[in-house]
Order: structure tokens, then sequence, then C-alpha cells
């Protein structure tokens, strides 16, 4: 489902290999009333209200709560919160003010600089990643099942931008409103006429 | 609860005793009690864990997505209840409650095995993949060819009438190809291929001159109505129960039909700790429960048993069925109880991308794919050097949502809101060679909440199948290229053994009661009362997914057990 509401994989989403390491409570960090806000502010700039709704009509603030809290491991729910700050000292480093008190274009041109400065992370993040993968098989095919992979923290706006997909679309006005959604489908058709412009399917 | 008005007193053996006991009602315990109820046999019907009530129990799966907490997503606590169950494919926020809790179904991995399993009325029926293609002859022939395992005591001419016979009953949609490695079936009408996938299909055909094919995949989803079931309404959500009938469950079809007879009593929460023996009767007499609400123990009697409580949990239960005619396990004296375990080999393949149809797209959410049976090691021609058996794909084409990676703002989710490239996936599943050394064994050490010692699985994907593995990798990027894909890119994952949840061979059939467990009716070598038609049986693990043969195998050996019964041979 998770795959299908966004296109791809979820950081929380995926599979662990091993399980959990331990029973630590997985909500070590809570979220303010004003951390809410900030993301959902952060969410509509993403995806902003148009002549179909927005992040904030979706509540996608609140749905990062719940899954950060409930679905993200300890290291991912950390540098999320980290990201936070972060995220409003980068908008004080480049408009002396933080995010919250910027205008919606200039938050609109942070999160442009954010997202690139993610991306090149996640790339090298994604070779780190592949190349543990690669070494865990390699120790798998010797039949060393006990070796264990080193890991990385996402970027923490990879993380909110994925939640603002995945929590947009799969809400009830992104799922309803800006894309098309059927519960109980009744038939199959495998080649139904398309043209450019009509929305695509929510699920 | 169920089962409390079954009986009034414990001491009463006559209340307690029927004409059959069936242990498990997944999708061979469900045929099990249905030939057996149907044949005019009195069967009680133990399940280990609780009771799922057809529909009222599957509401979940009519939450819209936004009406799920974590919109289907693994959580935290999913990952330390179930760290393995939470793993698999099947497994989201409404399909979960019908896996088991690792943590209270511990067991041993001596080398890592994923164990999955659904303890409840139903089983994995549930939460089954539904795809159902016919063994063949090849696949009869295999061991006795090769020499790896022990031969067949079948052939496909004495199931396949069985196959005709259930396969009426299931309601499996599918296409005639006239195939010999997969025989074509009593069908419902064929799913329909995609534009991408009719493509593919021309292109495979025309590209390769062995013969290899792209067919629709032969699922248990109802195209048409099937008795009061179906049809399937193309929602995709199978895992999550069905609460249109529209694939085949024990629950939805053949606890049902038992249950109609009037001659099943079906017993939820009933551990089975041990089937009794009797050394002068040289037959077992009955099985040991623990009533897992109680606490107490209770002993059930009848004059045939069905063991279908799971490949493993069929094969734990014969382990602990300790007695001094069977110092090592009932019906173990040929040593191969709990041996030869095998799974199908999966989570290799390949995807890539069509620039073509952008303007055609999909309505409905079809539960079925391609299927592309098994070319290699068929005949001289398709003979292998580097490894012996096969494989086959499932997979198919989809159009999902548009993917953009960078981007900010109103244009972006305008771009967002449109369907992106057509996509195709091609995955493997590889036969498996029984090995002695894979096995399951008791624990010296370790006990479940019952007392009972747990399993210790002890299983390896070995050099044949690694080199399977790179052919089933290569050739799925192959025919992708072939057929005119860009953006091929090939996956091999390496999941452990189990985590295909085909395990299979652990009481196999054979010819020689010295050398496997069970005879060519299922029937025990050692104990005749007994019968076993779950994986267990399996002598070999063929490629293709097997339930449709367990549940063949199953109709037909209650049909033997009931003439034997009736002639009072058992």
């Amino acid at each position: 489902m998770i795959a299908s509401l966004t296109g791809g994989i979820v950081i929380g989403g995926e599979v662990f290999v091993s399980g959990c390491k331990n029973n630590e409570s997985t909500t070590a960090y809570s979220f303010s009333k004003d951390d809410i806000e900030f993301l959902n502010e952060v969410a509509e700039t993403i995806l902003p209200k148009t002549k179909t709704p927005g992040a904030k009509d979706a509540a996608v603030g609140e749905f990062m709560r719940v899954f950060v809290n409930d679905c993200y491991e300890p290291a991912n729910q950390q540098a999320f919160h980290e990201g936070i700050t972060q995220l409003d000292q980068a908008s004080k480093k480049m408009y002396d003010k933080g995010f919250m008190k910027i205008t919606p274009g200039q938050r609109h041109d942070l999160l442009v600089t954010l997202d690139k400065e993610a991306i090149v992370y996640q790339k090298k993040k994604s070779d780190f990643d592949n190349e543990q993968n690669e070494k865990e098989k390699a120790e798998k095919a010797k039949r060393n099942y006990n070796y264990k992979k080193a890991t990385t923290t996402s970027h923490y706006f990879t993380m909110m931008k994925q939640l603002t997909l995945l929590g947009f679309f799969s809400s009830k006005p992104g799922a309803t409103e800006v894309l098309r959604y059927i519960a109980v489908p009744g038939r199959y058709d495998g080649s139904v006429p398309y043209t450019k412009g009509e929305k695509a399917w929510a699920t | 609860m169920p089962g409390d008005t079954l009986y009034i007193n414990n001491n009463a053996v006559k209340k307690n005793t029927y004409d059959a006991i069936v242990i498990g009602t997944g999708i061979s315990g469900g045929w099990a009690a249905k030939e057996l109820c149907e044949k005019g046999v009195k069967t009680l019907v133990l399940e280990r864990g609780r009771n799922v009530e057809h529909i009222k129990d599957y509401a979940d799966t009519l939450k819209h997505p936004w009406e799920l907490a974590h919109r289907g997503a693994t959580t935290n606590q999913d990952r330390i209840t179930s760290p393995i169950q939470s793993k698999i494919y099947a497994w989201n926020e409404a399909s979960k409650k019908f896996f088991v809790n690792d943590l209270e179904n511990p067991y041993t991995q001596v080398k890592p095995f994923d164990w999955i399993r659904g303890n409840h009325v139903g089983g994995r029926s549930l939460t089954w993949g539904r795809q159902c293609y016919r063994w063949s002859e090849i696949d009869f022939e295999a061991n006795a060819k090769d020499g790896h395992g022990v031969d067949w005591p079948i052939r496909y001419k004495d199931i396949a009438p069985w196959y005709d016979y259930v396969e009426s009953f299931v309601g499996i949609s599918g296409s005639i190809e006239n195939l010999p490695q997969v025989p074509d079936g009593n069908f419902l009408p064929p799913m329909e291929m995609n534009c991408l996938e009719k493509q593919v299909a021309e292109r495979v055909r025309k590209n390769f001159i062995d013969g290899r094919r792209v067919i629709i995949g032969r699922v248990a989803n109802h195209t048409a109505q099937v008795g009061w079931r179906g049809p399937c309404q193309y929602r995709n959500k199978c895992h999550e129960g069905c609460p249109f009938g529209g694939y085949f469950s024990s629950l939805a079809a053949t606890l049902p039909a038992a249950l109609k007879t009037g001659n099943m009593t079906l017993r939820p929460f009933s551990i089975v700790t041990e089937l009794i023996y009797d050394k002068y009767t040289k037959k077992a007499k009955g099985v040991r429960i623990i009533d897992s609400e109680t606490m107490k123990t209770e002993e059930f009697y009848a004059k045939v048993i069905f063991l279908n409580a799971s490949t493993l949990g069929t094969t734990h239960i014969l382990l602990n069925s300790v007695s001094d005619a069977f110092p090592n396990g009932l019906g173990n004296t040929s040593g191969q109880v709990g041996h030869n375990l095998m799974d199908h080999h999966y989570g290799v393949g390949a995807t890539g991308e069509s620039d073509d149809f952008e303007d055609q797209y999909i309505y409905g959410r079809r539960p079925n794919g391609i299927y592309i049976p098994r070319f290699r090691n068929l005949n001289e021609a398709t003979k292998q050097k580097e490894y012996l058996r096969g494989f086959g794909y499932q997979g198919g084409a989809g159009r999902g949502r548009m993917k953009i990676e960078e981007g900010i703002g109103d244009d972006y989710k305008e771009a967002l809101t449109e369907p992106g490239k057509w996509k195709f996936s091609l995955g493997s599943w590889g036969e498996h060679l029984p090995y002695y050394e894979n096995k399951v064994t008791l624990s010296k050490d370790k006990k479940d909440k019952w007392g009972l010692p747990v399993l210790e699985i002890d299983c390896e994907f070995k050099e044949n199948e690694m080199a399977m593995r790179k052919d089933m990798k290569d050739s799925a990027a192959e025919m992708l290229e072939n057929a005119g894909l860009k953006n091929i890119s090939a996956y091999d994952g390496m999941p452990a053994p189990g985590f295909c949840i085909h395990e299979m061979g652990t009481a196999r059939m054979g010819r020689d009661p010295k050398t496997s467990v069970l005879n060519g009716n299922n029937q025990m070598h050692d104990v005749k009362n007994v019968f076993i038609t779950d994986g267990a049986c399996m002598t070999s693990s063929a490629c293709q997914n097997p339930s449709i043969t367990y549940m063949a195998l199953t109709a037909r050996a209650a049909s033997y057990a009931t003439e034997q019964l009736k002639k009072g041979n058992l």
C-alpha cells in the first residue's frame, strides 16, 4: 500500500532485516503544538493549496507526528526532530528570520535550496546503503549470518517531504479531490484511453 | 467460548469420540473437513488459534487509506512484537491481525529462517497469494530422474482428476494454454492482461525460440460467482480478508461447506500437544490438547486423524508424540520426520520502464499478474549445465503515479497528480532440492508457553539454488530487454528460506517405508489411521505455488480414508 501511495519506498515503511534490536520506547521525542504548526507550513510550501486543497487541508503536520512517533526508528526520529531546528536555522541564515516569520515566497525559495541539498545528501546515502547491502549479501553467501551492516539516517528534509507526499495523497482531500479514488472498482480494464492532464488513481 | 458447548463431562470418553479428527483449519485442513463431513464422517476440527468469522471479522478492509492511522505502514510496535511476520509482503495495518505475535510463538533459527504463521480459524488461507498452478509429470518424475530425494509414489495421472475436482469448487480464473509443464485445468474466465503485458507477451513469444510464454496468472479470485462466493471486486486487498468472498479461503468456502453437513464440530483454542499411540492396535487412538483459554488438558478420540497443522506445525506435533514404539516421534521409523525441509527461493528478478502507451491507463486493481511458466530443464533442448530443475516468474505491468524527486510548490504538486510511465516487473520462484540436512528438530532447552520444546530450524539454500538464482536474475533482465523495456534494473534480495511461505517436505511421501513417512495415499507407513496432507507431505518442491496441490492431495486422501473407514480397515 505504501509503495502504491507514494510511488516508492518510504523511510520507516521499509522492513527491518533483523527485527527490532531492543524494547526501548519508540517515542522518546514529543512534538509540541508549535512543531505541528511548523510542519504544516513546511508541508503547505511543498504542496500548496491551489484550485485544489493543499497540505494544511489534509492536516499533514499531525500525520507526521503520528508517523514519526510510531513508524520511524529512533535514529531517524532524532534526525527528524533536529531537522525542525535545522530548517529554522537555515531560514535565519538566509533571511535573518525564523521559518514561521518569512513570506510564502521566501519559504518557497528556502525549501528549493534545502530540496537540492537533501537530494545530494540522499544520493551519497544511497550509494553507501547499496554498498552495505552488497557487503551483507556477500557475508550471507559465506554463511556469516551475524554481519551487521552500517546504517545512516536520512536527510531531515527528505523525511519531511516524503511524509508530506504520503500524508497528503493518502488523505481524504488528497486522494479524492486532488487525485481520483474508488474504493470498490468492481471490474478491471487494462487499456483505458488516457488524455494528458487527467488525474492519477490514488490507490 | 466456542468449544465449551461441545461436551459436558471430561471423563466421558464417548462424548469426546468422533469418526475423524482434523488438526488445522488452513487451506488443507479446510478441505479435509469438507470432504470427510460431506461423506458422512462425524468430524472434530481442531484449531490452535482463535475463531474468525467470515466477513464480520474483515471490517478493517473496508477502511479508506485515511482511516488507517499509519496509512497501512508497519509500526515500531509491530517490529517489536512480530519482527518476522511484519517483514512479509502481505503484512499491513489491516491484515496484521491474521499473523502471529512472534514473541509468543518462539522458535530457534540455527540459520536464518522466516517462519510465517497465522494461528486462527482459516489459517494462512486468509492471507495466501492465491496463485494456482498444477504440477506436471515433469515434477513428479524429477526426483527419480536426477536422484535427489526419493521418488514420488504418485504420478500426474494419479492426481489429475483430483485437480479437476478441487479446481471446480475453488474457483480459479485462468487461460487454457496447452503447456505441458503447467497443465490446464477447470478454470473460470481469465483476467485480462493490460496493454503493456500484451505487448511483452507477444515480444517474448517472438524473440525466444525455446517456447517460453507469458500468460495471465491463474488465481483463486473469482471472475464469476462461485456458489455463494464472489465475484472479485478488484480492490486488491485480499490479505485483509474479502467481505465479497472474492477469493477462495477455508473461511469463505470449505468450512461453511463442512458446517452445512451437520457433521462438523469446530473447536478453536485447541493446542494439540500430541497424538496418542495405541501399541496394541498400532493406531493413533486420539489427540491430547491444551485448551489455550482454560489451560486444561483434554483428550479426543477418533478412528482417523488428518494432520493439517501446516508443514512445520504438523512436524512439531509428530516430534512431540513420543512413545515406546516411536521414541523419535510418531511414525518416524524412517528417521525422515523433520528432514528434507524445502521452501521456494525467490526475491530475485528485474524491473523496467516503457516509453509506450502514454495514451493508455488502467481501471481497477487486479489482484493478479502475469506468469511465465518454467522453461529450463524441461527436455534435452532446454537443459542447463549449471543447475538442476527450474523456476517460473510472476510479475506484471502497471502505471503508478508520477514520481519526481526534485520540486517544491504549485507546479510540483500539479505534476505529481498525473500517472507516471508504465513499468514492468518480474520476480522469480525457484525449486529447492530436498536435502536431508535441511531439518527441524525439538529444542533441548527452550520451551513455549505450553511447555512444549520449541522447534529448531536449520535450513539453507545451497549451490544448486545459488546457480539457479543467477539465471533467474539474468533471464528476467534479458526478457525485459528483448521486450523493448528501458532502464532495466535486476535485483537479488537473497531472502532467507521461509520467506516465500512455501515451506514443505518434513514428512514426505514415498514408496519405501525405510526412506519416507507417508505412502501414496498420504497415509503414514507406520500408523495407518494417520493422514498428512499439508505441505509436510511433499517429496519435492517443484517451482509452482503449492496450495492447489495440497488441496488435490487432501481430497484424494480423504476419499481413500473414507473408503477404508467404511471397509473397516481403520
